[in-house]
């Protein structure tokens, strides 16, 4: 077992220009051949819808696939807070290089430097074509874009629509790819679930999709095939993430060929609103902008179970501006979850279960007035009070750490294309830009960057690279109806295992075990324990499980049952490379790597480097190979908010 | 401070029908041990783990997000297009606003244009091809100015953003008397309507947009306001106001 090296291919010269270099240096696909290609989309949020629109626009032929009834349901669309850019409108000090340091900085040294500059300077743009197709949103009274402040940032560069900025910018890239539809540049094949990658002579060259409604199975050809099917956070069951957001595409991608990249990178998000119980199905979010004007609390007393309201002020221990005065509230989510985690454990959890911390706007509603809070945040506090019963505005919120969002994804290079040539994979699903801890209001930059303004430059450099104007195949070629039969064993084989346990309580096991062992807060021998539980269960789950209904038709216990089979695998594989990096850095706390004050410590000479496993088989261990990371403009440190 | 957490047991009629060309029929279930903290599609979710442990299939129905803004949801209870609490998305229905003891009437959309794919879910890609129709700005990526060149007065933006609310869930033409879905029409050309960015193509885009509507099969507005009553997101009916506003100065003056 040899350990590769990867080349991420980052252009050379100088940060500021090596993308612009590499643009001029890619090869260009003439107008007139590029109706003669075809693309494939998986996934239609912020990344897929912008990438089908753009390459439509160019003259690509797309075919765009969606989980959902409508590409407008991509579950982008509940990103709440805002999208982070270097406009600099409020004239407080921001650029293109602070919003490069702080997202290095903030994914805590571990993401790729050129990428993430990138993503910086075309973040401008982003904001523009997002204005021009009539996103409406936040403005100031002059008539010009609003801005606010969000973690691990002191300057405000947030731009946003209300608590509903995914809602607006996917509404936007949506209406741009059904302005494609409508010219049928763009083909949008809805309820299709990507069951596998085809691969010919190492090149992608399709898709296998399951249509839900009908459970056939269907033969896709293309000459490139991008991914844009997000993170895989429902591993661990619960999480903020819509019930159908899954982590399969990306595992048949992996099982191809296609390198994972730092699978354990997971981003806990601070403000969640607390488990309520065992019926409870998913976890609500509730915006970070909130920490703008959110006091957040516990009390400095143990076992402390009076109502807030009965706590007097010099009983509160408001820890984030103790411990971090100069960030205070607006610490990075990492820090923010670790540090409630913490207050837990300690007894000062408050609530009904004592697993929650406060987040108290009397100090904000006093100083600004009810009426100002509520045109901040009305839908937010709204949505609280229907989920928890409890008026936000005369008690404090109780919130809880949840899983957010997944930093890890399948392994990039500059170009967005993984070790498979022609997949390429945008957005969440791939590994690149948050390094160890994604800074918020990054996504929605990041899913717009790939998407809009990445991925129509890179995807023509391929196509011509690899002269596949002369190599076309079809889904005639052996190999889409060797996957398609392969697809059609394995759901065969789900429906036949005939057991007594349903896929659900599967998957509330799994979620339970990656919470305990791969959760905010690991150790060596947590991890061990939690590789076999993980293996023991999945060995159960193709012994026990029971799946109800038959292959023909809408199953919906049968797709739930495919995903956790995968997630039941992508879940082990997490656990092992926490295991193997056995530093602490961003999101990834490794017990045994701590500072005196309990942050997170790194070790820069042993894992400044991106971890890609690479796939050897259903029995063998997956090969642990590596991107070793250089930093050139942005020095290490210990990352310190205080 | 919260209401104590309670167990119901209730009475569920649900929509049956194995697919689009299935009949279907009303079946009873009883569920006991429903948690008052949990939301409507918790609630399900109970029932069909338990149909799963009987064998039997379980209730298909959209969802996805949960948290009321992907528009998957929808489900007609007892009556009402996402039951009983204003602006509220099935998804965020909770069990507290029901009693122990209550029977609930569960069916799906029932509309034209929505035909069941199977039990409480329906298809609404007409949605989609009325978006196809001119829901856009035609303006392809970089080609855009300085996003603070286009000024946008802030009553205006925030009218837009009121409108552009909009979930697509199709609450508006379920609870309408003639599945009329000029709310969700004049939802999307009134955001475009009162930005500068989509007056270029206000005309062109109203004109086609309602003639889509029209021909697949929506009906049309008698101003009983059902389609506000139950809209989740609190879309207004000023909007249709305005899109009727659009559409008649569209007819009169449009070069096309």
């Amino acid at each position: 077992m040899t350990i590769k090296k990867l080349d991420g291919k980052v252009p050379e010269g100088k940060v500021q220009e090596k993308w612009d270099n590499h643009r001029f240096k890619m090869k260009l696909v003439n107008p007139s051949n590029k109706r003669k290609y075809k693309v494939i989309v998986v996934g239609t949020g912020l990344a897929g819808a912008s990438a089908c629109s753009t390459l439509a626009e160019l003259g690509y032929e797309v075919d765009a696939f969606c989980i959902q009834d409508s590409p407008r349901r991509a579950h982008s669309i509940a990103a709440q807070g805002g999208i982070n850019a270097a406009k600099n409108y409020p004239n407080d000090g921001d650029s293109v290089w602070r919003l490069f340091y702080d997202t290095v900085k903030g994914g805590d040294y571990r993401a790729r430097e050129a990428n993430v500059y990138r993503l910086a300077q075309v973040s401008n743009s982003i904001i523009d074509q997002c204005a021009a197709q009539g996103v409406p949103f936040a403005r100031e009274y002059g008539g010009t874009l609003a801005n606010r402040s969000f973690g691990g940032a002191q300057v405000s560069r947030t731009f946003y629509a209300r608590g509903q900025t995914g809602q607006q910018l996917l509404l936007g890239a949506y209406s741009s790819m059904m302005k494609e539809v409508s010219k049928g540049k763009v083909k949008v094949h809805t309820r299709r679930e990507m069951v596998d990658l085809v691969v010919v002579d190492g090149k992608s060259r399709g898709i296998i999709t399951r249509n839900i409604v009908t459970g056939e199975f269907e033969k896709w050809a293309a000459d490139a095939v991008i991914l844009c099917t997000g993170g895989y956070g429902n591993v661990y069951f619960l999480s903020t993430n819509a019930m159908t957001s899954n982590g399969s595409a990306a595992w048949k991608a992996y099982k191809k060929g296609a390198m994972f990249g730092n699978p354990c990178f997971t981003q806990i998000h601070p403000t969640c609103i607390p488990v309520h119980g065992d019926a409870q199905s998913k976890l609500t979010l509730m915006s970070e902008s909130l920490r703008n004007d959110g006091r957040v609390w516990v009390p400095k007393k143990k076992g402390d179970n009076r109502k807030a309201s009965e706590i007097p002020e010099e009983e509160r221990d408001y820890y984030l501006e103790r411990i971090y005065p100069s960030f205070g509230n607006l610490v990075p989510r990492d820090v923010a979850s670790r540090r409630a985690k913490e207050s837990v454990d300690d007894g000062r959890g408050v609530g009904k279960t004592g697993v929650a911390v406060f987040l108290d706007f009397s100090d904000a509603i006093k100083r600004d007035g009810e009426q100002a809070i509520r045109e901040r945040y009305g839908n937010l506090f709204e949505m609280y009070n229907r989920i928890t019963d409890e008026n936000p505005y005369q008690v404090p919120m109780r919130i809880y750490p949840a899983v957010h969002y997944t930093m890890g994804g399948l392994w990039v290079d500059y170009n967005l294309q993984t070790t498979v040539p022609g997949t390429f994979a945008l957005g969440e699903a791939n590994f690149s830009d948050h390094g160890a801890n994604r800074l918020g209001a990054s996504a929605l930059m990041q899913g717009l960057a790939d998407g809009y303004f990445v991925i129509p430059y890179t995807l023509g450099n391929y196509l011509v690279e690899e002269n596949l104007l002369n190599e076309k195949i079809t889904d005639e070629h052996p190999e889409f109806e060797k996957c398609l039969k392969a697809s059609k064993g394995r759901f065969d084989k789900l429906l036949s295992v005939g057991g007594n346990r349903s896929v659900d309580s599967f998957h509330k096991e799994l979620g339970h075990i990656m919470w305990e062992r791969v959760g905010m807060s690991r150790n060596g021998e947590d991890l061990n324990k939690g590789i076999k539980e993980i293996q023991n269960l999945r060995a159960e789950f193709w012994k026990d499980v029971k799946v109800t209904g038959t292959d023909e038709g809408l199953n919906v216990e049968l797709e739930k049952a495919n995903r956790v089979a995968d997630f039941l695998e992508l879940g082990e594989l997490m656990a092992r490379d926490a295991l193997e990096r056995k530093e602490s850095c961003g999101g990834h706390f490794r017990e045994e790597s701590q500072t005196e004050e309990n942050e997170a410590k790194r070790d820069d000479d042993n894992f400044a480097h991106v971890a890609a496993w690479e796939y050897s088989g259903d029995e063998e261990t997956p090969i642990r190979n590596i991107e070793e990371l250089a930093f050139e403009n942005v020095a290490l440190t210990q990352r310190s908010y205080k | 401070m919260s209401s104590e957490e309670k167990l119901l047991t209730l009475n569920l009629k649900i929509w049956r029908q194995k697919s689009a060309k299935d009949k279907g029929k009303m079946v009873d279930y009883t569920l006991e041990g429903v948690s008052t903290d949990s939301s409507f599609l918790e609630m399900i979710d109970q029932l069909n783990e338990k149909l799963v442990g009987e064998s039997l299939d379980p209730v298909t129905f959209d969802h996805d997000c949960r948290e009321g803004i992907c528009g998957m949801c929808s489900m007609m209870i007892n009556g009402l297009a996402h039951g009983p609490e204003k602006e509220t998305t099935t998804c965020q229905l909770h069990m507290r606003s029901f009693n122990d003891g209550d029977t609930i009437v569960i069916e799906p959309w029932r509309a034209k244009a929505f035909p069941v794919v199977k039990d409480l879910m329906v298809d609404r890609s007409a949605f989609d091809k009325i978006i196809q129709a001119g829901g856009y700005v035609n303006i392809n990526t970089g080609n855009a100015q300085d996003a603070n060149e286009i000024l946008v007065p802030k009553a205006d933006a925030d009218l837009a953003m009121d409108a552009a609310a909009c979930i697509g869930c199709g609450a508006c033409v379920a609870s309408c008397k003639n599945a009329s879905a000029m709310l969700f029409v004049s939802a999307k050309i009134s955001q475009l309507a009162l930005l500068p960015q989509g007056e270029l193509e206000a005309e062109k885009r109203t004109l086609n947009m309602v003639e889509k509507m029209d021909e697949l099969g929506f009906g049309n507005c008698t101003n009983e306001a059902e389609c506000e009553a139950s809209c989740p997101k609190g879309i207004q009916i000023t909007n249709i106001a305005r899109m009727n506003k659009e559409f008649l100065k569209a007819a009169i003056t449009s070069k096309e």
